[in-house]
């Protein structure tokens, strides 16, 4: 299934600032209850990495994310089909078998976003997750795991076909 | 509204396995509706899972994230009759949250 | 490899042309016979109950990618709506419960049924609208909505049972049968395909990236989550479009034809136990 190229709607970027700084005081108010640490009022979470998720290449997103590359590792183990049933629905699972796992991310390059997900690791909380992401077409899909400053990886070719059943 | 968020955490021994399945569209804007107009984004940017007040496990999500978005992970420390909260807001800051028990 | 497939096709038109030749010899459990023996030799490697899961009993990257969606199957939303929608009265203080034998709890295996009183197929989506007319209400539309939730409900609480759709020997019955075995073979729309040329010629292979389902248990699964929709869809639903796919125009929902069809196509994989609802690509 094939989704239309399009640039997502422009950003109004005076808002924007406006929300940021309300955002700011809200965190604030909420780190000192204890509460959850995002604002009601953001359009954006303020942790959410708006830049990298705006990204249109794999060294582009994981700059953004990381400030690095990855080093391939045959620790970070991609669970991913050969050929997917649905590009809609496609299960990636993702397992860093590394010590001291902060966070993980998938990437898509031939996706419009090359970022998919990206996950963060607290202490105590396995490097492993699995999910369904969508796949515009037939890609590679890359998984990072970041352990002690590095960035680890592997890849993976998914295939995306057009349904035989027209719709 | 209905809950959006369904759980299930089980623990075996102190380790528990979450799954979560969550109702949201997860439009990624660049899909057009019948009458040839694009659909705007609406995908979930963000969910958090809370245990004993400390965050376990955090989603960042863009638009290539699944409808009806699905995870797996597991984390250390809990046990069965626990509380979990699950919450996710969206890009036009909608929200939902859920206290989840672990079974 | 070819010759196999030219070989079962032309048992398939030797089976038409007999029927045609002998209309007053309409025989569903001589046909149930040949169609289910003709899937067992065709896979053999494959369980007779697996044929409920399509695509996912004839291919392994499929089945895997399945059971990982099935872990948490995307179908739960509409079940837990269908079974609140199932169990809120009408304006008039009756529920779905009044209508159906067994309070409509793990009777899905029974349709679609032949009614002797209106001598027509009624299936579960009809059934559902006949009690809903029947105590005021309006109806619902057949494909998708608050039915599909309804009868996600009603099937999950058939879920293992055998299917057991009788074709009684009232000619009214077994007409409708014909009709519908006759539909199934039939060449239709612009690309000229009958339900056969896919689900029984083709069955197992690719058709660009889609893996066909064999036609045995086809409807088994439903309704179903399917990936394409992002949304659940009743058999109407998928009789719909799959004419518009071949080029065909698509008929009412609710058609005669459509009902015909799900009569034979359902009593084809009788036996084989209910395993709706159900995902697919």
């Amino acid at each position: 299934m094939s989704e239309q190229m399009a640039a997502p709607r422009p950003v109004n970027a005076e808002r924007r600032l406006i929300l940021k700084s309300l955002t700011v005081v809200g965190i604030t108010s909420f780190g000192l209850t204890g509460g959850s640490a995002w604002s009601a009022f953001a359009d954006d979470a303020p942790t959410w990495p708006h830049d990298a998720f705006k990204q249109k290449s794999l060294d582009a997103a994981l700059k953004a994310l990381y400030g690095k590359g990855f080093e391939p590792s045959d620790k970070v183990a991609l669970d991913v089909p050969e050929i997917a049933e649905n590009g809609a629905v496609v299960p990636v699972a993702v397992t860093a078998s590394l010590p001291g796992v902060t966070s993980v991310a998938i990437l898509i390059p031939a996706n419009p976003f090359t970022l998919a997900a990206y996950y963060k690791v607290p202490a105590g909380t396995d490097a492993s997750v699995s999910c369904r992401l969508k796949m515009a077409k037939t890609s590679t899909v890359i998984a990072v795991a970041e352990a002690g400053g590095k960035l680890y990886g592997a890849s993976k070719d998914v295939k995306v076909t057009l349904g035989g059943c027209g719709g | 509204m209905a809950n959006t968020i369904r759980v299930r955490a089980v623990a075996n021994g102190d380790s528990i396995e979450v799954q979560s399945l969550i109702q949201h569209p997860m439009d990624s804007g660049f899909v057009k509706d019948k009458k040839g107009n694009l659909i705007p984004p609406h995908y979930i940017e963000v969910v958090t899972f809370e245990h004993a007040g400390k965050v376990v496990f955090s989603a960042f999500w863009g638009p290539a994230v699944s409808k009806d978005p699905y995870l797996k992970f597991t984390f250390k420390g809990g046990k069965k009759g626990d509380p979990l909260k699950i919450s996710w807001i969206d890009n036009e800051g909608q929200k939902d949250s859920l206290d989840g028990k672990i079974l | 490899m070819i010759r196999k497939l030219l070989a079962a096709f032309a048992v398939l038109c030797a089976g038409a042309i007999v029927s045609a030749h002998a209309a007053d010899k309409i025989d569903p459990a001589a046909d149930l016979k040949a169609f289910q023996a003709y899937f067992k030799q065709q896979f053999p490697a494959v369980p007779l109950d697996d044929f409920v899961n399509g695509p996912y009993a004839v291919n392994k990257g499929m089945r895997a990618q399945w059971e990982s969606i099935m872990q948490f199957p995307p179908y739960d939303f509409a079940l837990d709506a269908g079974k609140t929608l199932f169990n809120t009265p009408f304006k008039n203080g009756k529920t779905y419960a009044s209508c159906f034998p067994h309070k409509g709890v793990g009777i899905r295996q029974d349709y679609p049924q032949f009614d002797a009183k209106t001598g027509e197929v009624v299936t579960l989506e009809l059934a559902i609208n006949r009690c809903r007319a029947a105590n005021g209400e309006a109806s619902l539309n057949y494909e998708t909505g608050p039915m599909d939730s309804i009868v996600a409900y009603m099937a999950e609480t058939s879920r293992g049972k055998r299917f057991d759709i009788k074709v009684p020997k009232d000619p009214r019955a077994l007409a409708a049968y014909q009709n519908g075995k006759q539909y199934f073979y039939s060449r239709r729309g612009q690309l000229n395909f009958s339900c056969a040329s896919c689900h029984v010629t083709a069955a197992g292979k690719r058709m660009r990236g889609d893996i066909l389902a064999p036609a045995l248990g086809i409807l088994a699964s439903f309704p179903i989550y399917r990936s394409d929709w992002g949304s659940m869809g009743t058999v109407p639903r998928r009789f719909t479009s799959c004419n518009s796919q071949v080029r065909a125009v698509a008929l009412k929902p609710d058609d005669k034809a459509y009902r015909d069809l799900e009569y034979f196509l359902t009593y084809m994989g009788n036996g084989l136990p209910v395993a709706g609802p159900g995902t697919r690509p």
